[in-house]
């Protein structure tokens, strides 16, 4: 393929895979909204469009109208630009994640992910740390004492769980042996799915996950009860829309991370052996990684609306003294395992 | 009554109760179950709320069958309303009753349903009824005459009926 065919399919899957993710994210809330209804014996939005699915259309509007806000003590220039941070890296994470094997039509090898990098895992880690910053860059140019607790706060917790983030992908890593989306999800073969295989792992990863995106039982920053809002208490109007939509997206990255890493990605156990056609198989592939990714999603939803908020103290507690301990465990038993089993 | 259960360190813990998993297990399988099960929401405006007979909503002067108010224009709901909402003009009349109300009007906006019109009249000539649905977009439209307050006494006989049983 030349040059101006890998541009123009790349093109085409960036805005296939973009345009499909923003709707999900809008989507995500409206199924936030009405799976934490039906846990609490009510239901959800179902007013706007056929049971409330044009919801997030007319959230988004309301949005739009809103008045922005800037109070008199933020420094503006950041309190405009932290918002935008936290959008970048949520959005452009999509990049490295395969949803499929590759696509075979017309004579073209086309391979389902946006960019092939060879170190997709490193990338991804290091744009969730750039996250951090968004956080605190908004909660400290709110000028006021609950955003920069908040985003304080919200630092601090991401920062000690990406340590064991970083050591349940080390065992992933040594399985696979190679920093590529594509390789990891290839070493994942038959029933050997890494949440399977190293399955201490898997919780500290999963536990990582939800700290990291602050979500229930971690999001003490954004608390209400304690923090009126955490560093998102002074933004209205779009600029909020842009916090809320990065953390949904944040939450879909981190689904579509683990479905990669634990889950098998789009692998579907011995479908070779039904011998379909091979864009049949591609497409059904796709749908696996979907409905996992969506699985996934659930679980954070379900959890959300299940778990008691975890104290500042404990959430601090909980990452030191048990995740980084746990994740280091990990790594030893897949060594073990290696050393084993060969 | 000295009984009082002794309050469990973290040290008292079992292992499976430290590590918390099986209580999140619980706590999800409870969240999990409720999803399916019925919701209690009575979805407004299609399905309305109909109250029982003790319910106090709108105040309502009650209209006999041959289409005249049984009230005999005393005074004593206007003066007992704590909310001074009911304002009664008395006038001579030809039927065997002394007075009636030429003007009856109660401000909808200063009631407070309180119910202490209904309890004083010794007619039974004004009682509350079932309604709850008011919504005005203007003062002026809240200022309820005679001819939203009349009611037929038919549409009334749940609340006469709790009257008569309970006061």
């Amino acid at each position: 393929m030349n040059v101006l065919e890998i541009v123009i399919v790349s093109l085409i899957k960036i805005i296939v895979v973009v345009s499909i993710m923003l709707v999900m994210v809008a989507y995500l809330v409206y199924f936030e909204r009405k799976i934490s209804a039906w846990a609490q014996n009510r239901i959800g939005p179902n007013r706007v469009g056929w049971h409330g699915a044009l919801q997030p259309f007319a959230d988004l509007l309301k949005l739009v109208l809103k008045e922005d806000i800037v109070p008199v003590n933020a420094d503006r220039k950041i309190h405009a630009i932290a918002p935008i941070i936290a959008l970048l890296v949520a959005l452009s994470t999509y990049a490295v994640i395969p949803f499929g094997p590759d696509l075979e039509i017309a004579g073209f090898t086309i391979p389902l992910l946006v960019a092939d990098v060879n170190i997709g895992v490193l990338f991804i880690l290091a744009l969730t740390s750039l996250g951090v910053y968004a956080i605190t860059l908004a909660g400290w140019s709110s000028g006021s004492k609950y955003s920069l607790l908040g985003g304080v706060r919200s630092a601090a917790q991401m920062i000690s769980y990406e340590v064991s983030m970083g050591f349940s992908i080390a065992g992933v890593l040594l399985f696979a042996e190679s920093l590529r989306p594509v390789a990891i999800v290839e070493s994942q073969y038959g029933w050997m799915w890494n949440a399977i295989v190293q399955p201490i792992g898997f919780i500290t990863f999963v536990v990582s996950a939800f700290a990291e995106t602050n979500r229930l039982p971690f999001d003490l920053p954004e608390a209400e009860p304690e923090l009126v809002g955490g560093f998102h208490t002074e933004y209205s109007s779009m600029k909020f829309a842009g916090f809320f939509l990065a953390e949904y997206a944040n939450m879909i990255i981190a689904s579509a991370f683990i479905v990669t890493l634990y889950l098998g990605g789009w692998q579907i156990p011995y479908i070779q052996e039904l011998n379909l056609a091979p864009v049949l198989e591609t497409l059904l592939c796709v749908g696996a990684f979907v409905f996992k990714m969506v699985a996934v999603l659930f679980f954070f939803l379900w959890v959300r609306w299940s778990l008691p908020r975890f104290r500042y103290d404990q959430l601090m507690n909980l990452g030191w003294k048990v995740m980084f301990p746990l994740s280091l465990i990990n790594v030893v038993w897949v060594a073990a395992l290696i050393m084993i089993f060969g | 009554m000295e009984t009082k259960t002794k309050r469990r360190r973290i040290k008292d813990l079992s292992f499976w109760e430290k590590i918390y998993i099986p209580e999140i297990v619980k706590g999800l399988s409870l969240t999990l179950r409720t999803m399916f099960k019925p919701k209690f929401t009575m979805e407004y405006p299609e399905v309305k709320f109909d109250p029982p007979g003790s319910y106090r909503g709108r105040p309502v002067l009650v209209e006999e069958e041959n289409g005249v108010e049984r009230c005999v224009a005393c005074g004593l709901c206007s003066r007992v309303c704590p909310a001074l909402a009911i304002e009664v003009q008395a006038a001579e009349t030809e039927l065997e009753k002394e007075r009636y109300p030429e003007k009856f009007e109660i401000n909808m906006i200063r009631c407070i349903f309180c119910g202490f019109c209904e309890e004083v009249c010794p007619e039974e000539a004004i009682v509350m009824s079932k309604d709850y649905e008011l919504a005005f977009t203007n003062r002026d439209e809240a200022i309820y005459g005679k001819d939203k307050l009349l009611v037929p006494v038919n549409e009334l006989q749940d609340r006469i009926d709790f009257l008569r049983q309970y006061k």
